[in-house]
């Protein structure tokens, strides 16, 4: 059994979701090749040879995989998946539309989203938004997984010292092209990566009014998120978006304000440590899986809030 | 310009599903069911392109059992022009519906194939992609905006870190993300109308795809329950207990 983990990088590091998908490789058992692509990797690629349980990088540097081009990144993976029984990555945006064109190619299914692993064939995902977890078997000679990293551990770096290995990369596809990227600037936490979130939705009212949420964020050290509602109505950039159709998350803390906890909300956050609900409605569903509610306006209670901590 | 899109039949998602007593799936006998929200957002934008005098023919297009019928007629009251349903029983697995509509897009030959992102049920995030790759077609998935100009077209789409534009050569496969648009409400005439456009079925077998099963389905739990919480009555309360019952402040 050996398992190929394409890794999520900015170039520099390693992002804490693959260190996650990492640990999910390492359950199965089998030796653990970690793919590391991109126009300017090398750093990565380094930060990657040191991880626990990682027996040799592949890194594979092109102009072609600058911006994660599903089409070309597939391609790659196609080149080199020959004689890898578990195909794996975190379940991020560049993996959610590349492995599905991976397992097509392979002419086999893919396991979506994984929170366990039960064998080497035998694991468990959610469905229905998390209202039920499926467990699956695949029959499939090679597994195509995606991970939910919320649900493992983050794997360590050690002294580790897997070999680096330079693989050609094939030539660029031609069916996409690049044309531009619009990414949120912020010096916070990344919703997926950090402990503590402070999460706003319709009931905050307008963007400006998110800088209440961002002042008692930065007096926490934690990730601003959203509800759609939020997302929708202009307040907030997509990427901030929590639930089924956006992140997932599960900090230590999470603090919903002005959220009513619709299942799609509560699909990305219920498996949260400790969750915080200010809601002016008593009845609002979210204090359903609150540990600690407080029916309460939150223009009151987000400056005492931030002033008292 | 011709545009398949892809609408899947799913529990409504208002609904709240309850796993069986046998564990053996969730059930949904006596459940509202509805077309996959992601795919009314695709059958809107499609509907949008024609309306702008882009698109020339919306073909929309359902693998499932019969009564995937009323989701096909609910694309046709909003302006789809015809429908093909793909009749087969039980729940089919993505590669299996990406397989179906890969033959069907050798038959019409669209120009773009519109598919929602994620099935709200199983939750794949999958069709599209498979698609993209079984007919050797770039794919713009998790799209908030589309448009299409001089043979190609530009997608934005939603990534992690906010949004990225590419350009894709055509025929292409878009998947929708919520932003891309608000899908309108059938209106009752155009109900009435929808009953006679033309919906036409054909099988797996017609079709020359024979499906597979990858991912055999063990077991379904219900998730496990979260302990109801206190409430608090006051900012000093909540700080209280963050600090010393919950120790995460
Ligand atoms: C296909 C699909 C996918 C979806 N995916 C997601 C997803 O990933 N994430 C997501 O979040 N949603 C998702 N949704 C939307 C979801 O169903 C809800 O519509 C959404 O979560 C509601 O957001 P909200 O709680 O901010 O707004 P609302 O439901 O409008 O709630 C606002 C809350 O704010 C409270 N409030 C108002 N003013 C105040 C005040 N001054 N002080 C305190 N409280 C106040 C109100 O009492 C209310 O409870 C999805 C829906 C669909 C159909
Ligand atoms: N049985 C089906 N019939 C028609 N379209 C489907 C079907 N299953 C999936 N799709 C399309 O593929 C999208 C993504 O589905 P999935 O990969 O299952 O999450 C859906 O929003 C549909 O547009």
């Amino acid at each position: 059994m050996t398992t190929l983990l394409i890794a999520e990088h900015n170039g520099l590091e390693l992002t804490s979701a693959t260190l996650s998908a990492l640990t999910a490789a390492r359950q199965l058992g089998g030796d653990i090749t970690l793919l590391v692509a991109g126009d300017n990797a090398q750093a990565a690629a380094e930060q990657g040879a040191q991880c626990d349980g990682v027996s040799k990088v592949l890194l594979a540097q092109d102009a072609s995989l600058a911006h994660d081009l599903a089409e070309n990144l597939s391609a790659l993976i196609m080149a080199i998946a020959d004689g890898f029984s578990h195909i794996m990555a975190p379940a991020n945006s560049v993996s959610k539309e590349t492995l599905p064109r991976v397992a097509a190619l392979l002419d086999v299914g893919q396991l979506s989203d994984i929170t366990a692993v039960l064998s080497d064939d035998q694991f468990q995902r959610p469905i229905y938004a998390g209202n039920a977890i499926a467990t699956v078997t695949s029959h499939d000679a090679v597994k195509v997984i995606t991970v939910r990293a919320a649900a493992f551990d983050k794997a360590s770096l050690s002294r580790g010292t897997a070999s680096i290995e330079t693989v050609e990369v094939p030539a660029d596809t031609a069916l996409s092209s690049w044309v531009n990227d619009e990414l949120t600037e912020s010096e916070r936490p990344e919703l997926t990566a950090a402990e503590r979130i402070v999460s706003g939705g319709r009931g905050v009212g307008s963007g400006e009014n998110f800088a209440l949420l961002e002042a008692l964020a930065d007096k926490l050290g934690a990730a601003v998120g959203a509800s759609r509602a939020a997302v929708d109505s202009g307040f907030v950039a997509n990427d901030m978006q929590v639930g089924q159709t956006g992140k997932i998350v599960a900090p230590d803390l999470y603090m919903a304000f002005g959220i009513s906890g619709a299942i799609q909300h509560l699909a990305g956050m219920k498996d949260s440590k400790v969750i915080v609900a200010v809601n002016k409605d008593e009845d609002a569903p979210i204090f359903q899986v609150a540990d600690y509610g407080l029916v309460a306006d939150l223009f009151d209670v987000l400056p005492e809030l931030t002033e008292k901590l | 310009m011709k545009i398949l899109v892809g609408v899947k039949r799913v529990i409504d998602y208002n609904v709240k599903v309850r796993v069986k007593s046998d564990n053996s799936d969730v059930d949904l006998s006596n459940t509202k069911m509805a077309i996959n929200p992601f795919c009314e957002i695709a059958v809107e934008e499609a509907i949008r392109l024609k309306e702008a005098g882009i698109a020339d023919e919306v073909i929309a297009v359902s693998v499932g059992s019969n009564a995937s019928q009323e989701q096909l007629r609910t694309a046709l009251a909003l302006g789809a022009d015809r429908a093909i349903l793909v009749e087969t029983e039980g729940v089919v697995e993505p590669l299996n519906v990406a397989k179906a509509l890969a033959q069907i897009m050798a038959q019409e030959s669209p120009d773009l194939v519109i598919l929602g992102k994620q099935s709200i049920d199983s939750d794949n995030n999958q069709v599209g992609q498979m698609l993209a790759a079984l007919t050797q077609r770039p794919q713009g998935t998790f799209a908030s905006k589309v448009s299409i100009a001089d043979g190609s077209v530009s997608v934005t789409r939603e990534i992690d870190g906010g949004l990225r534009t590419v350009k894709l050569t055509m025929p292409a496969i878009v998947t929708t993300d919520l932003r891309l648009n608000e899908p309108r409400f059938a209106k009752l005439p155009d109900i009435m109308k929808a009953k006679k456009k033309p919906l036409d079925t054909t099988t797996f077998e017609q079709l020359g795809v024979t499906p597979k099963q990858h991912i055999q389905l063990d077991k379904v739990e219900a998730p496990a329950a979260r302990q109801g919480g206190i409430k608090v009555s006051s900012v000093d309360e909540l700080i209280e207990k963050l600090k010393d019952e919950a120790k995460v402040i």
